[in-house]
């Protein structure tokens, strides 16, 4: 088995903590794992991303190779289009709907997001309103997670564990939150 | 032992540990900086060993070498610009008596992520003949550190790490062996062996040309150089270093014939090894992570019988990170087909924040220089090179850590006025002072705008080396005229004032130093957040791992 994730968004949304809570709930189910991040200047509210390997045999490339990857998981849907080389055919763009509008030149977003839903497999959920109905937009990456999970390789109740000890150190509350942010995304996919 | 999952720069960091290592120094540089980080917080939650960041890569290096002197184990870090700061005492330390194992690790970055070149330090470690180790994954990057400092001790010789992007800012996990303690104290015993007067550096220069033939000797039997010959096929012979071996790997399966296959992953190069493997085959494929280091050396000046292929005969790129599917093509596999997109899609280069001071400064410096618009602005390394983008396009240069300050001199006596520079504090303690120096001995013709954020911003926030009270102080002591010197507030509601201020400034006929003083927002909203921990929202790693 082998699942390889590309992780996009723009600096800040929490590319990095999407990454390292399915990275970690894999591995507690014995996968071998590689996770490739960017830091660094191209992280200043630019695009980034996250290349995610999952494998039962051991990883050789930290790096994604074209036509290869099973999901691409994006908090913002240009960033979620501009890896489309990298997916697989049989692959499936999981996408929050809510762009993140930083420059001018930004497209239409409707256009957007007509391109994502004629691809041949994509889930489109609107993150920033499931967030917030969880207790914090900030939650949105968990809300993609959640979403994610209905096609991920992992069991739903060990990223929970993994996104209960992530947030931890910041308080019941936002674990709370988080929690249900990761659920109701979950459930929002399953109704696409 | 236990397992870890450790970026590529943590396993080197924590290989460290475990090999006794005394003390550590770096300055902050992309991919380098998670390197002292992770140290720092070690050393905060065992006692030791010692991190510190420092002014900048050479001072850095030099505080290892001491550590090396009193005999025990020292690591520097720094990204592979940083070792052109560090080259002089980097240099002249593989021809001392090396005591201590000081293990210099250098983050190169291929394809210039956050950049601005992407040489190779392999040069570097073979210029200074010495080891240098190439580790391919997170579990070499830990055993290889703790292996280069018992080289270092074997062999009296600093040793080169280099790392690239890719395993410096990948995460994987990495089994753990037992720690070893530190060395004790040891003074060198003769003196000579440190100092480099010329009839000493003669003798030892002799002496590290005589080990040249230990290193090889290692390089040829070490496991990390592995030959695989297949018996049966003399077509294709693929060479690989550091982590081009991983995007080889990765693609191997697919061919119909399993090539013979070299790895380096331990410099010198094994020239006996290559040579078998050259005369094995018709071609050779050579696959390496950054310049064409091993295929140059292999093409040498008259042809050899066999054919070779790579950076430098075109078959792959000559510029840029490697990636599987470039090792793909070059392995004449079909690169597989992704979904094709029709629609051309805008960029989305990097910014600064909302809110950033530097914004305001630039707003400021853009009105005060208005009336003259042929105005050179020379700027420098760090998060306000981003004002040479739109909405700015507030700087006309960036080179290197520092060079803001001498090259506005410059442009200033060759008639380019008015000239001002533009540098970021931590920068300017780098190593601008030098310059200012000069600037101050000339009283030229210009204006230094430091932009005071009171952190390093661009590479997650660390301290200055000096706080804003000091950098103040210090630039009065150098020379600079008090009347020319102003400690200004980049406040966007003292934008206007702070304009009126620098323009008579940009005006005057001498030198004139500007601060403007503003603490980073992103500091600033983590300082915020580990005062209130329970009232914070949901932080994001990327947030706080730049």
């Amino acid at each position: 088995m082998k699942y390889d994730i590309i992780v996009a968004g723009v600096g800040g949304q929490g590319t990095l903590s999407v990454s390292s809570i399915i990275a970690s709930a894999a591995m507690s189910e014995g996968l071998s794992v590689k996770q490739s991040e960017v830091h660094g200047m191209s992280q200043r509210g630019g695009g980034v991303v996250t290349n995610l390997r999952l494998s039962d045999k051991p990883i050789a490339s930290d790096l994604i190779a074209r036509g290869s990857a099973s999901m691409i998981l994006s908090i913002e849907p240009l960033e979620g289009l501009r890896y489309l080389p990298y997916l697989s055919p049989d692959g499936t763009l999981v996408s929050s709907t809510n762009p993140v509008v930083n420059i001018p030149d930004y497209p239409e977003l409707e256009a957007l997001l007509q391109t994502i839903r004629e691809l041949p497999h994509s889930v489109l959920v609107d993150g920033e309103k499931i967030a917030r109905r969880s207790g914090s937009i900030r939650a949105t990456n968990m809300v993609m997670v959640g979403a994610a999970s209905r096609l991920l390789p992992i069991k739903p109740e060990n990223i929970e564990h993994f996104i209960q000890k992530s947030f931890g150190g910041k308080g019941e509350r936002v674990v709370e939150t988080n929690i249900k942010a990761f659920r109701a995304g979950r459930e929002a996919a399953n109704l696409v | 032992m236990t397992n870890k999952v450790l970026l590529g720069d943590e396993a080197i960091a924590l290989g460290a540990v475990h090999a006794g290592l005394t003390a550590a120094y770096a300055y902050p540089g992309t991919p380098s900086t998670e390197l002292l980080e992770y140290l720092l917080v070690y050393a905060r939650e065992h006692g030791g060993p010692h991190a510190a960041w420092c002014s900048n890569e050479k001072t850095a290096y030099e505080e290892a070498l001491g550590v090396s002197f009193a005999g025990r184990r020292a690591l520097a870090a720094m990204k592979h610009v940083g070792l052109n700061v560090a080259a002089d005492p980097f240099i002249n330390s593989a021809l001392v008596a090396i005591s201590g194992g000081l293990v210099l690790v250098v983050a190169d970055d291929p394809g210039m992520h956050s950049s601005q070149n992407e040489q190779d330090s392999r040069f570097y470690a073979d210029f200074a003949r010495i080891i240098c180790l190439e580790p391919a994954n997170q579990q070499e990057a830990y055993l290889m550190t703790r292996e280069a400092f018992d080289l270092s001790e074997q062999f009296h010789i600093p040793v080169m790490i280099r790392l690239v992007t890719r395993l410096a800012h990948s995460r994987s996990e990495v089994h753990l062996l037992a720690a070893r303690a530190e060395n004790p104290m040891s003074k060198p015993a003769d003196s000579t062996g440190w100092t480099l007067l010329p009839a000493n550096a003669r003798r030892r220069w002799r002496s590290l040309l005589e080990r040249q033939a230990d290193f090889l000797s290692y390089s040829e039997t070490c496991a990390h150089n592995a030959l695989t010959l297949n018996e049966n096929d003399r077509t294709l012979g693929v060479i690989t270093t550091g982590l081009a071996r991983n995007y080889f790997l990765e693609n191997v399966d697919d061919l119909s014939v399993a090539p013979s296959y070299l790895h380096v992953g331990a410099y010198p190069l094994p020239v006996e090894k290559i040579r078998q493997l050259a005369g094995h085959v018709e071609r050779v494929l050579v696959l390496e992570e950054g310049q064409p280091f091993l295929e140059r050396l292999l093409r040498g000046i008259v042809s050899p019988p066999a054919e070779i292929r790579g950076r430098q005969s075109g078959h792959i790129p000559p510029d840029g990170e490697l990636t599987p599917d470039i090792v793909r093509a070059a392995l004449g596999l079909p690169i597989r087909k992704g979904i094709a997109i029709s629609t051309t899609l805008p960029a989305r280069p990097p910014q600064l924040c909302a809110g950033c001071p530097h914004g305001d400064s630039y707003r400021a410096l853009k009105t005060a220089i208005e009336p003259f618009p042929g105005a050179a602005v020379t700027a420098d390394i760090g998060c306000y090179t981003l004002g040479a983008l739109a909405p700015y396009g507030a700087i006309q240069s960036c080179v290197c850590m520092g060079a803001s300050v001498g090259m506005a001199k410059g442009a200033s006596e060759a008639g380019l006025r008015p000239a001002v520079a533009v540098i970021g504090d931590s920068t300017f303690l780098h190593s601008g002072v030098t310059a200012l120096m000069d600037a101050v001995a000339a009283d030229t013709d210009m204006t230094l705008i430091i932009l005071d954020n009171e952190t390093i911003a661009m590479t997650g926030g660390q301290p200055t080396i000096l706080p804003s009270s000091r950098l103040e102080k210090l630039i009065v002591a150098l020379g600079v005229r008090p009347e020319h010197f102003h400690v200004l507030n980049a406040h966007p509601k003292h934008e206007s004032r702070n304009a009126e201020i620098i323009r008579p400034e940009i005006e005057h006929k001498g030198l004139s130093v500007i601060v403007m003083v503003r603490e980073c927002v992103e500091t600033a909203r983590k300082k915020r957040k580990v005062k209130t921990p329970a009232t914070a929202s949901v932080a994001t790693a990327a947030e706080v791992q730049i």
